[in-house]
């Protein structure tokens, strides 16, 4: 290769601007990004690179009775081709059991799953030498149904425990309770996809200890280090991973996708290894979002008073469980929504099955039940002739309330006025100007309708999402900080493994920083498994987490700025405080330049931050403080309905959502905004099709997410009611959005059409009943 | 063979290059300029968006052999030196880059845009954009940046 460029590895972020918290600074690396010279992990070079390849099975169910690669690596250009007998360590991980191979053995669950991987000179000489590694299958029937495999004993089992991954049930009150207005119905929700842009990539060098450095996109360094590690059998200091540029993530890099496999090929071939997965590999190399399918029924008084929830609820997991305990966990104890409900009785199962692996996406567990109890709550407003803004308001759970597992909630919970500032908002105006823009009609520039069978309909939805890790984990962020004089100036490094994955952490940190130590200069240090553990950048954490800790490891570094300092000036640390790169005393008298305490002596500190203790839920009742903090926000929807096509065009999404503090205010809004489009794209468009186990649409000419003509303009409305047991009073930010948009919209597709519509996303057959 | 380009002005040739090779791969792995994204190479998401000959296209289908003698502006060949383009500034100041994997392609999807048009209705921006994927943005903070790029351009040229 005549390639002219040198190796590229992740930067160092210092941009100097300002901004602490409560401010909007800008993103640190936003002009490394703009000039397209930030590294992401496909874009990594080293020289003499191989290229990784990987072979995926064909079938959804099939033994493996052999595997021949001996044709394969006769083809020139070819250094390796791996199968399950070259892990050297335990070929088994994942999230929550290791039940993962991390290349098939004797079976595979799932189509796409990896058989065998290669390393060669060019990418298109491992494409065509893969074509050459021939498997053996003896094909079997795949297990497609969820709610099935959740009660037929019969069934084969996929796992030696059988095809149950976690029942949960939750009662509470009088299970049996009844009500003077009952409303049911049975709902389903699609597979969707994270469908981020940046594609699963990264290199494996092998270092010299007989370790690897691997660079990577991910969310959480350790938790794959912790996984690679084991599987290489080495030690977890010889796996040493480096964050590389991260185009986005929203769950779907919470599993292992090319981790193993480079760093297996690297330490074969004695070469760095780099692998990219192109769109097709994407979809089948990482996990989706749990399709389910829901039984609910709701009572309530004649005066709509909720008296009680019951629901089933059904979860594929597919092929392996990686995060299906969890999404069994959040799903049964967010089941009812942010309402007051004295009873209940909730069931949930999350199965093996021979579909595609479910695991995370952004709503974790949340997103399913919300469409289900929100699609329940504007059916119980049609039977009681109320508002369905109105019935939830009434409805709404408040600081004091004890949820479904009996947690009081001892923090803010503003869900009525949440509903309320939504409804408040103008609604666009209902006579459109003549002749209309056909562009804003459904359909758009196709010019398939000039406004004739067009209907308008408003639609609400409201949730409540878990932040953070639950159910008793201990679930923690580690930070380093130093000051230190650079060109006579006090400078702070952050230093942390947690993942910015597009979200703005990188501001974040610097934004706390800045404000704890009162300098303007803060660099961010590339996130790196050299750093302590920082948990994954997931579950709306890592504001929460990482931040208590830089905050901590700021405080830290303060406190021996001031004993420094009150030892150097013969006073007391009393009242220090640090600002504008001065210590200034209580009165505001500078005392001293910072520059001049510090000296050449620099000072650093690592700190952690734990949140309080969450505990396991009663495996009989359910009962249990099992979350930390809740988020809250809700969604108007305003739709037009082309009845004869069954073309939708959201017209309005507007939405409130109460975020504790906003650390950025900017990056709250746009937080909003990327994840109210997820959520509309999970209501109208988006889903992976799967069909006896098979993927049919694994590209995006098939699989649709929302472009920039199908999201309508929103507005926001930011609430800031901080939680007294959180760093700054923060309110994990990141998913609400995504969850309340997805039922609002369907909600007001229903309004518009007054069709039943149980499943998303909603299909123009669906509306049409063609 | 042999592929002789112009990337941002400058005269660049690359050796052995295998007949099946995009121009995005040739960008990206031959000639050490990343900036120009691959996110679906299937001519589906516009984040591999440059100019060739002064029209945008998706260099990820375009065979590298095709750009032979032929003039290539990348988001690398934007900014002039150390001063960023109107667009990638608005860009950064409005807060249209999250993860920044779609950025590229947007920059110079928006920079054809307003180079065409420096009073761009929302409608036309919309329709200019839609080519273009974005997974994080929920677009807004986008079409806020290339009003802003335009309204600056207009009043540069007023
Ligand atoms: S990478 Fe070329 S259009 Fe998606
Ligand atoms: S900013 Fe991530 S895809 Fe657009």
């Amino acid at each position: 290769m005549n390639t002219v460029n040198p190796a590229r590895t992740p930067q160092e972020l210092d941009d100097t601007i300002t901004g602490g918290i409560g401010e909007s600074p800008l993103r640190p690396d936003g002009v490394l990004k703009v000039r397209g010279e930030f590294a992401y992990s496909s874009d990594l070079w080293h020289e003499d690179m191989l290229w990784g390849a990987t072979l995926r099975s064909p079938h959804p169910h099939a033994l493996i009775t052999g595997i021949d690669t001996a044709a394969a690596l006769a083809v020139p250009g070819v250094h390796a081709v791996l199968t399950h007998e070259d892990v050297p360590g335990e070929n088994a991980y994942g999230l929550k059991y290791q039940d993962t191979p991390a290349l098939a053995a004797d079976r595979v669950r799932y189509q796409g799953e990896p058989v065998a991987i290669l390393a060669a000179d060019h990418p298109e000489i491992a494409r065509q030498a893969l074509k050459e590694i021939v498997v053996h299958y003896a094909v079997l029937e795949p297990i497609t149904d969820p709610e099935r495999a959740a009660h037929d004993t019969t069934l084969p089992k996929l796992h030696p425990d059988g095809n149950l991954v976690r029942y949960q049930r939750i009662v509470r009150g009088d299970p049996a309770a009844e009500a003077d207005v009952v409303v049911s119905g049975v709902y389903e929700i699609g597979m969707q996809d994270q469908a981020f842009l940046g594609p699963e990539s990264g290199l494996a060098i092998p270092a010299e200890d007989g370790g690897v450095d691997l660079y990577l996109a991910t969310q959480w360094l350790h938790v794959d280090q912790r996984q690679t590690a084991k599987a290489l059998g080495l030690p977890p200091e010889k796996v040493r991973l480096t964050l590389s540029g991260v185009g986005g993530a929203f769950g779907g890099r919470e599993d292992l996708s090319m981790q193993i496999h480079s760093c297996l090929l690297a330490l074969r071939t004695g070469r760095p290894v780099k692998m990219v997965y192109n769109r097709e590999e994407s979809f089948f190399g990482h996990v989706h979002r749990h399709p389910a399918k829901m039984y609910y029924e709701h009572g309530a008084t004649k005066d709509g008073d909720l008296v009680y929830v019951r629901a089933r609820m059904y979860f594929d997991g597919g092929a392996y469980a990686s995060k299906t305990p969890v999404v069994v966990g959040n799903g049964t104890t967010l089941s009812v929504g942010p309402y007051n409900v004295p009873n209940a009785k909730i069931e949930g199962w999350g199965v093996y099955s021979n579909n595609p692996t479910c695991g995370a996406m952004r709503g974790l567990g949340a997103v399913q039940p919300t469409y289900a109890y929100e699609s329940q709550m504007d059916k119980l407003a049609a039977a009681l002739g109320m508002d369905p803004a109105d019935l939830r308001i009434r409805n709404a759970m408040s600081e004091g309330s004890a949820n479904v597992t009996g947690q009081v909630i001892d923090f803010p919970a503003p869900v009525a006025e949440l509903v309320q500032r939504v409804k408040d908002m103008p609604l666009p105006p209902e006579n459109r100007t003549s002749p209309v823009d056909i562009r804003e009609l459904p359909g758009g520039a196709s010019n398939t309708t000039h406004g004739e069978g067009v209907v308008r309909g408003v639609g609400y939805g409201v949730t409540i999402k878990n932040i953070s890790y639950a159910e008793g984990l201990d679930d923690y962020s580690t930070a380093r900080v130093r000051l230190e004089v650079i060109g006579g100036e006090p400078v702070a490094m952050v230093h942390t493994a947690a993942a910015e994955v597009g979200q703005g952490l990188v501001t974040l940190q610097q934004q706390i920083a800045r404000t704890e130590l009162g300098v303007p200069r803060v660099t961010v240090h590339p996130a790196d498994t050299s750093a302590g553990d920082a948990g994954s950048s997931s579950a709306s954490r890592q504001t929460y987490i990482t931040g208590g800790a830089v905050r901590n490891a700021c405080r830290a570094v303060a406190d021996r700025v001031f004993t420094r300092a009150a030892r150097q000036l013969g006073r007391s640390t009393e009242g220090m405080s640090l600002s504008g790169g001065k210590l200034v005393a209580s009165d505001g008298e500078v005392l001293a330049g910072l520059a001049d305490i510090l000296g050449d002596e620099a000072i650093e500190e690592t700190r952690e931050y734990h949140h309080r203790p969450t505990h396991p839920l009663d495996p009989e009742t359910g009962q249990g403080d099992a979350h930390v903090q809740y988020g809250f926000s809700a969604h108007r929807a305003v739709v037009d309905v082309d009845t004869e096509l069954g073309l939708v065009k959201v017209v309005q999404l507007d939405c409130a959502q109460d975020v504790g503090k906003a650390m950025n205010p900017d990056a709250v809004v746009a937080q909003i905004q990327g994840g109210s489009a997820q959520g509309l794209g999970l209501a109208v468009m988006e889903e992976i099709l799967v069909r006896d186990g098979k993927v049919r649409n694994p590209s995006f000419t098939d699989y649709l997410i929302p472009t920039v003509l199908d999201m309508p303009p929103m507005r926001i409305d930011v609430l800031e009611r901080a939680d007294p047991h959180a760093p700054y009073g923060v309110r994990g930010v990141g998913e609400p959005p995504t969850i309340s948009a997805t039922p609002a919209i369907a909600n007001a597709i229903r309004a518009a059409t007054g069709l039943e519509l149980p499943r998303v996303p909603i299909r123009p057959e669906h509306i049409t009943g063609t | 063979m042999r592929v002789n380009v112009t990337v941002n002005g400058e005269h660049r040739r690359a050796d052995h290059v295998w007949e099946g090779e995009s121009l995005l791969y040739l960008l990206r792995e031959r000639l050490g300029l990343p900036g120009s994204k691959n996110a679906c190479e299937q001519g589906e998401c516009g984040s591999c968006t440059v100019y060739l000959d002064g029209v945008p296209a998706c260099a990820c289908l375009v065979a590298a052999g095709q750009a032979e003698g032929r003039e290539v502006r990348t988001v690398e060949g934007l900014a002039d030196g150390d001063d960023l383009d109107p667009i990638q500034e608005s860009f950064v100041e409005r807060g249209a880059v999250q993860c920044g994997f779609c950025t590229p392609g947007l920059l110079v999807a928006a920079h054809d845009l307003i180079e065409r048009n420096n009073e761009p209705s929302d409608a036309e921006i919309r329709e200019a954009l839609a080519g273009n994927l974005c997974r994080c943005t929920g677009y807004e903070k986008i079409l806020d940046a290339v009003r802003l790029a335009a309204a600056r351009k207009a009043e540069a040229a007023r």
